[in-house]
């Protein structure tokens, strides 16, 4: 056991952590933030992206003890203070970008570097960058939409939600 | 103007707050104080016996509670079957014992040997590679048509063979049909093959049992879609729990599409574990486990064939299905090749006489049940693919053909014993053809070959049943439950409402559209009403979600509680007003008395009820809530016309899905957004299984794709925008709402939709080819074409 510890939104949290515990069980297990979900063990489906010192990173494809004195930020230090969606969150919202809500915290964290780094992406870009993010719910066709509503762009012209 | 209230209107969903800010309550979210944990030692061969199970250095390893294996579940019943299907000799099927751990032989790959209890899930696994299995491999069988062969390797010693059932559909009409045939003007055959699905919801089955001493009550949190049933199921026939002493919450669950219907071993074992260590037990299962013990889907092999007299109509329909149903019987395995596939067999089309065969058989495989659409899209997949073939063998045009043979009176009753209420097949191929701009196809395809690409264009019909089911009628065929659906409606003193439905919303939306159904009632704000699911201390009782039943049959139930709330209030409302209850109106949610300005608000009536001061005490009792059950009295038929488009490129044989379109009949619909969604996932799944998914076994019966890194799950970049149309509205018959169902419909009408395009991209290139089995994957296209 080490005693690992990070920044997460915004919040000074440690705990003890194997040599094998991965960060997305630190976070749900030790640290108690369950919104970032596990949904496979072969760091395919993105639920549990969260962003480290900056970048998205499938956490269950990183050790807690590597993420010791990282600045963490995941779905839920997200929303403002009060409970305010933020734009993206609210995008997916307005335009039902979630049904089940189990891939959705890895989504938003994923659609968030997206336009981080791309603020107006092409619908293909927005499906190329969600390749390794799998929603079993929504066919991606809301979720697309929602994320290119966030960017700022009209989807009028897309079928409705 | 687009509603912004009640029935009709698109609300925002209000559970994507907590869904969209981390705080969802999943049951992998729920830690129960001093939980231990349990991991499940599985089978790593498909078949074989078990000599000896040595469990003596694991159990010393640190943390080890207590190991258990089959010999501790010897006094313990075994997971049930919850459908019993009758074979065309009017014998019932073969039905094979299905322990919560193996007792004596493994019978697939995933099958549960032992389970470990740890005070930690690793010290659990770690001692799990410790436990010592003499384990006689024996030969597997995977099959369907070599584990029928005469000498075949059994899956269970004490069955006469692997035929679970050979089931006839309507056996009396199978001379009338064989003799049409001999008739016919033309014949089309077809074999093909309902690929083998696994269901991937994207939360893994979690299960929690916990025990406690003091009140001997039980409880088990669980990944269901149907606690209600689970506690049934697993109370009654596994352990012995009485149902007020067995609580099963199901709370936020991600995603089911019918694999989180079923009882699983898992809960079993967690729920007993819990009692006989006097501690909560916590199963999470990986995605890998998942692969090899949530039950798969679909796995059907068909010969189809068409009759059509001289002026193309269709005179008879006669198929024959091998259906896989895996190891062991999942609890509704038995309903979906039968019931739920061969009523269907008509589709939309006045096709005289249909005969259906189906031979339900074991093998070494996971067990196979019920998954999105279930037995419906096996149904449709087969119809309108031979239907396309038929149309190009007779050189005529698909639709046309189609067109030709579509029901257009109602209620018509098919041959295959069911009854279609209402439905307008013309309109909603009206509509496809609107939105699918069918007259601009001619120049995509251009626009394609210049691009040096092949362009197809695939269209056909589905109906299924939903609203599953009236339980007089499954009763008849078998089923050990009844599908009715119950809500309590409580009124609290100040007007606002919660309602205890006994469906299950995972991913559906039903916190947001049932209040708008109460909303419309009664003329309130839908933030006036509260939905309770997921919790058998709090519905009276629940069959749950499946089979696109929610609205249909969980819905009317509300609908029919809230009618006797209104009624209530009236009688108040009248004593209020000093006026007849004949003549109190109720609107905007406000009481008057007809033909007066005399008023009450609801909220004042309400509170009258829990402050009966001034109250009719003598007519009626305090206080606001009622229950009502709603049994259905028919399925109801919901109906479309779906087209995709799609490239193939002749290098590669790679398809890509340029455009898919869909127009559905669902009836009335209460929340035009969550339908769309719903159609939306639909069809992503069935793009899955037309062009990506397969659950693939070698001879040996080990599952090779049985990860994401194998499987291939549909990704955004597999799929476009859909366009989706549900304006033709054919309101349903007989039930309150006039509301069909949409869940399953995009699973059921697209696939076909996908493999037609596929051929008529091919057949445009000059490649004779009239079939690629699903998935239509690179290789096989290629293959196909170069045949």
């Amino acid at each position: 056991m080490s005693h690992v510890s990070m920044t997460v939104n915004g919040k000074q949290m440690s705990g003890d952590a194997e040599g094998r515990t991965l960060l997305s069980q630190f976070l749900r297990e030790t640290l108690g933030l369950t919104g970032t979900h596990v949904g496979c063990d072969t760091s395919q489906c993105g639920a549990c992206v969260v962003h480290v010192d900056g970048v998205a990173v499938k956490s269950c494809t990183m050790l807690a003890m590597e993420a010791d004195g990282a600045d963490i930020s995941t779905i839920e230090g997200q929303a403002a203070e009060d409970g305010t969606l933020n734009a993206l969150q609210q995008a997916f919202q307005d335009h039902h970008g979630l049904q089940c809500g189990f891939c959705t915290p890895g989504m938003i964290m994923s659609a968030a570097d997206l336009l981080k780094n791309n603020p107006t992406p092409t619908e293909a870009e927005v499906r190329h960058h969600l390749e390794g993010n799998i929603c079993r719910c929504t066919g991606y066709h809301n979720i697309v939409k929602a994320i290119m509503a966030a960017s700022g762009q009209d989807v009028s012209s897309i079928a409705a939600e | 103007m687009p509603k912004d209230h009640g029935i009709g209107a698109s609300p925002k969903r209000r559970e994507d707050v907590r869904f969209l800010s981390g705080t969802g309550n999943y049951t992998d979210d729920i830690n129960v104080n001093g939980q231990a944990y349990v991991h499940f030692l599985r089978s790593d061969v498909a078949h074989g016996r078990i000599k000896t199970i040595n469990t003596d250095a694991a159990s010393a390893m640190p943390g080890v509670l207590k190991i258990f294996t089959g010999a501790d579940f010897e006094g313990v019943g075994g997971i049930p079957c919850g459908w019993q299907v009758t074979d065309r000799h009017g014998e019932p099927m073969q039905e094979p014992a299905h322990p919560v751990l193996a007792q004596g032989k493994v019978r697939y790959v995933g099958d549960q040997i032992a389970a470990v209890v740890a005070e930690t899930v690793e010290q659990a696994r770690d001692a799990a590679e410790a436990i010592e299995v003499d384990l006689e491999e024996l030969p597997a069988v995977v099959d369907m048509k070599a584990a029928l062969a005469d000498g075949a390797t059994k899956v269970h010693d004490d069955l006469t063979s692997n035929l679970c059932y050979d089931w006839g559909f309507v056996e009396e009409n199978k001379p009338a049909v064989d003799a049409a045939f001999e008739a016919a003007a033309h014949v089309t055959t077809l074999e093909l093959r309902n690929n083998r699905l696994v269901a991937n919801p994207m939360e893994p089955r979690v299960a929690i049992g916990d025990f406690n001493r003091g009140t001997g009550d039980s409880t088990l949190y669980t990944t269901s879609q149907n606690p209600h049933v689970i506690r049934l199921l697993m109370g009654a026939f596994v352990l012995g729990i009485p149902e007020h002493k067995l609580r099963v919450v199901a709370p936020d669950v991600g995603g089911g599409f019918g694999t989180k219907i079923f009882h699983y071993a898992e809960e079993a074992f967690c729920t007993f574990a819990a009692k006989a260590l006097n501690r909560a037990v916590k199963w999470t299962s990986t995605r890998s486990e998942a692969f090899i013990s949530d039950a798969h889907g679909r796995d059907h092999v068909t010969k189809i064939e068409l009759a059509l007299d001289a002026d193309n109509n269709f005179t008879a329909i006669r198929t024959d299905t091998h259906a896989n149903m895996g190891a062991y019987l999942s609890t509704f395995a038995p309903s979906v090749p039968t019931w739920l596939h061969g009523t269907l067999m008509a589709g939309n089309y006045k096709t005289p006489l249909i005969y259906v065969n189906v031979k339900a058989v074991f093998t070494n495989t996971v067990p196979v049940d019920a998954y999105r659409g279930a037995g419906r899209p096996e149904a449709t997949y087969q119809l309108e693919r031979v239907i396309d073939k038929a149309a190009r063998e007779l050189g005529v045009d698909p639709i046309a053909l189609r067109r030709q043979n579509f029901i257009t009176e109602f209620p018509y009753a098919t041959p295959v014993a069911v009854e279609y209420d209402t439905g307008d097949y013309h309109g909603t191929m009206d509509a496809l053809e609107k939105i699918a701009d069918f007259s601009g196809f001619e120049a995509r395809r251009k626009d394609s070959e210049a691009r040096g690409k092949l362009r197809g264009l695939g269209v056909n019909c589905y109906i299924e049943a939903c609203g599953i089911a009236p339980s007089n009628l499954v009763g008849q065929l078998g089923a050990r439950a009844g599908l009715y659906e119950s809500a309590t409606v409580r009124v609290n003193a100040t007007g606002g409402l919660v309602v205890m439905t006994g469906s299950h919303s995972h991913g559906q939306g039903h916190e947001t559209s049932f209040p708008q159904v109460i909303a419309e009632m009664i003329g309130i704000d839908e933030s006036m009403v509260e939905i309770e699911h997921g919790d058998t201390d709090k519905a009276p009782m629940g069959m749950g979600t499946y089979g696109s039943r929610s609205l249909a049959v969980g819905g009317s139930a509300m609908v029919r509680a809230t009618e006797k709330i209104i009624a209530k209030t009236k009688k108040i409302a009248a004593h209020l007003l000093e006026a007849a209850e004949a003549d109190i109106e109720l609107k905007d949610g406000t009481f008057s008395v007809a033909g007066t300005d005399k008023s009450v608000a609801w909220g004042d009536v309400t509170l009258a009820a829990y402050v009966p001061h001034n109250y009719p005490l003598e007519d009626i009792e305090p206080g606001l809530e009622e229950t009502a059950f709603y049994d259905p009295a028919n399925f109801t038929y919901p109906s479309g016309a779906y087209a995709c488009e799609v490239e193939v490129d002749p290098e590669t044989g790679k398809v890509t899905i340029e455009a898919f379109s869909a127009a559905d009949d669902f009836g009335n619909v209460v929340n035009p957004m969550i339908v769309d969604g719903q159609v939306h996932g639909g069809i992503g799944q069935g793009i899955g299984q037309a062009l990506l998914e397969n659950a693939a076994y070698d001879e040996n019966g080990q599952l090779l794709s049985a990860s994401y890194m194998d499987y291939a799950m549909p990704r955004a970049s597999d799929v476009p925008y859909y366009n989706v149309d549900h304006s033709s509205q054919t309101p349903c018959t007989h039930n309150p709402l006039g509301v069909k169902g949409c869940g399953e419909a995009g699973a059921i009408g697209s696939p076909p939709a996908v493999v037609n395009a596929v051929v008529d991209a091919l057949q445009s290139g000059g490649h004779k080819v009239d079939h690629v089995d699903m998935p239509v994957s690179p290789s096989r296209v290629w293959a196909a074409m170069n045949a």
